[in-house]
């Protein structure tokens, strides 16, 4: 039986949040645009909302079922908000003794130790982010919540947040719920990944299963993936050709006919500046509209496209807004969703 | 034109200030400030000093004592009919005084709603001192009630639900949440009734009366001195415009510290350590 069971709808004003999933020892994220429950659901695990009917059972506790309601003081959960809540009149160390619990070792535990008299309004973003994982943490809860814990931090801090953020977890191995916009965050950090859209959850599993078998458009393109629209249409030779919405057509190696979402990974297109004769069945001209540097890969944003490539190929091709260049991508990396 | 502007707009400014400014600037003139304060030894308003201290005082505990709870409640809890109700406290605001004297003295003079009730237990309240808190604390109440409920409202409401998912209930929130986090705008909002109760003329003289010693505040002895001993009035209205001056002093500072507090909560992306 797994430590958290969520079976639940809240009535927000304007849908339902409907929600079923089983947390165990791990953490999950929640992922998907905004405004679509996310935040709901920690609020109602966490007993900041009733939800209008369903079950939420926390180990041998039934925290939420019909007339039974317990109170959000009464749940042992930890919560990160978002930008963290952090008491503005408070110390660093009350504020992580504020529900009780030994300070012992945790200011150490979590580097802050030297802010202890410390005020949050003098901290920086990744310092504040430390105390509130400590608060939420003090009182050993049975249950953790964060609600974009990396959001606040700029990008600089963020990727070694993300990593002591993974370590933390998988040392502490309770049931998890992360609420993140970012589908890299979740993928860092995560066991599982949850893609929630209008309160809906479209398809849960690890970042691998989301990746390579995406259940629709929202959950590819949250993914990371390019999505074009177009009608497909099987060929004799066993490949699929899609005439696309926008113009051109591309084949693919999944089987589908009638309308259907092309998904295609940025790091599965290259580019090139003529016709290239490569092994690359599709190959889409188009306009760069922007080039942006993310660590060691270049970003490149075509008109319908986005593709990563190498700093170096980059380089050699002087990829620059407002060139014209031939996105080439294999016919077996191209995965078809057939949309309703 | 924009020379005409500029002129026109200065030109108006200046007659405003000169217009609120004079009549303050000449009670000192009027005689020398040293004759004014020694007006202050005489017994009228040594009495009415003392009547205004205590009456204020004991009012000003009152509602602040029932105030703050319920400020507290109209500002966290979410019920139909509250936005009738913030209203209904707001009313007395743009009453009358005198209209205030009145109801107090249909409510609980002798011939009033509850006069019966209070006389059978032997308590007459009209032209008492009694009468004159009464009337103090309910033309201040809103001031207060009205502040009040602004400052426990700008109170982040996710820093509530923190202190709920630590284990807090209702108390410890109001005490270690609530209250030091709403200090700056409760201190105000305190300041703020405090010289509107002070200042309280047309309920006090109609419900309590005007007798020295007894219900006589000091806007009471300005009124009745002013045609008997004029440099008592102009002391009294001296006095009364430093008080003012230091609550609007005392109101700054609050308001400073009140900026203190919500400053930090501003989202910080500099780099960590």
């Amino acid at each position: 039986m797994a430590p958290l069971q969520l079976d639940f709808t809240v009535a927000t004003r304007d849908f339902d949040v409907e929600l079923t999933l089983d947390v165990g020892s791990e953490t999950v994220a929640l992922v998907g645009p905004s405004g679509a429950g996310k935040t709901t659901v920690l609020r109602a695990v966490a007993g900041l909302v009733r939800p209008a009917r369903g079950r939420i059972v926390c180990g041998d506790e039934v925290w939420f079922e019909g007339g039974t309601h317990v109170r959000a003081e009464e749940r042992s959960v930890g919560f990160v908000f978002q930008d963290y809540a952090l008491f503005p009149h408070l110390t660093v160390t009350q504020n992580v003794t504020f529900g009780g619990g030994a300070v012992d070792g945790l200011l150490e535990r979590f580097r802050i130790a030297h802010l202890a008299r410390e005020k949050p309004g003098g901290l920086s973003g990744g310092e504040r982010q430390r105390v509130a994982l400590a608060r939420a943490v003090a009182r050993s809860p049975r249950v953790l919540l964060l609600d974009e814990p990396l959001g606040a931090l700029d990008p600089h801090t963020r990727g070694t947040v993300r990593g002591e953020l993974h370590d933390l977890l998988r040392e502490l191995r309770l049931p998890s719920l992360l609420v993140t916009h970012d589908f890299e965050d979740a993928a860092a950090v995560a066991d599982r990944i949850g893609v929630l859209a209008d309160g809906r959850m479209r398809q849960v599993g690890t970042a691998a299963e989301l990746l390579g078998a995406p259940a629709d458009d929202v959950v590819a393109s949250f993914a990371g993936a390019n999505v074009l629209r177009g009608v497909a249409e099987p060929r004799p030779d066993g490949l699929t050709e899609v005439r696309l919405e926008a113009g051109g057509s591309v084949l693919s190696s999944d089987a589908a006919s009638g309308p259907v979402d092309v998904v295609v990974y940025p790091w599965e297109v290259a580019l090139g500046l003529g016709q290239t004769d490569d092994s690359a069945q599709n190959h889409l001209a188009e306009e760069i509209v922007s080039v942006a540097n993310v660590g060691n890969r270049v970003r490149v944003r075509l008109q319908r496209l986005t593709a990563e490539v190498t700093t170096a190929s980059a380089d050699r091709l002087e990829l620059k807004p407002g060139t014209r260049v031939v996105a080439g991508f294999k016919a077996t990396a191209t995965r078809l969703l057939p949309r309703s | 034109m924009r020379a005409l502007f500029t002129a026109v707009f200065a030109l108006a400014a200046a007659v405003a200030f000169t217009f609120l400014l004079l009549p303050l600037v000449a009670i000192f003139l009027r005689v020398p400030v040293g004759h004014l304060f020694a007006q202050l030894g005489d017994p009228v308003t040594r009495d009415a000093l003392l009547v205004s201290l205590k009456t204020s005082a004991i009012a000003h505990a009152c509602v602040v004592a029932f105030g703050t709870p319920t400020a507290y409640l109209l500002a966290r809890q979410r019920f139909s009919g509250r936005g009738a109700v913030l209203t209904l406290v707001e009313l007395p605001l743009v009453l009358p005084p005198a209209v205030a004297g009145i109801g107090l003295l249909a409510a609980f003079g002798r011939f009033g709603l509850l006069g019966g009730t209070l006389d059978a237990f032997g308590i007459q309240i009209g032209f008492t001192q009694a009468a004159v808190v009464l009337a103090v604390a309910f033309v201040e109440s809103p001031f207060y009630v009205r502040g009040a409920v602004a400052a426990f409202e700008a109170v982040d409401e996710n820093l509530f639900a923190a202190a709920r998912t630590l284990g807090a209930g209702p108390w410890r929130i109001f005490l270690r949440v609530a209250l030091p986090l709403a200090a700056g705008g409760l201190g105000a909002a305190s300041a703020l009734a405090l010289a509107r109760g002070l200042g309280e003329f047309g309920a006090t003289i109609i419900f309590a009366g005007s007798l020295q010693g007894v219900t006589q505040t000091l806007p009471l002895a300005i009124y009745s001195q002013f045609d008997q001993n004029l440099d008592v009035a102009l002391a009294i209205s001296a006095l009364f415009i430093l008080v003012g001056a230091a609550i609007l002093v005392a109101l700054k500072v609050f308001g400073w510290l009140r900026f203190s507090w919500i400053s930090p909560l501003r989202p910080v992306t500099s780099t960590s350590s």
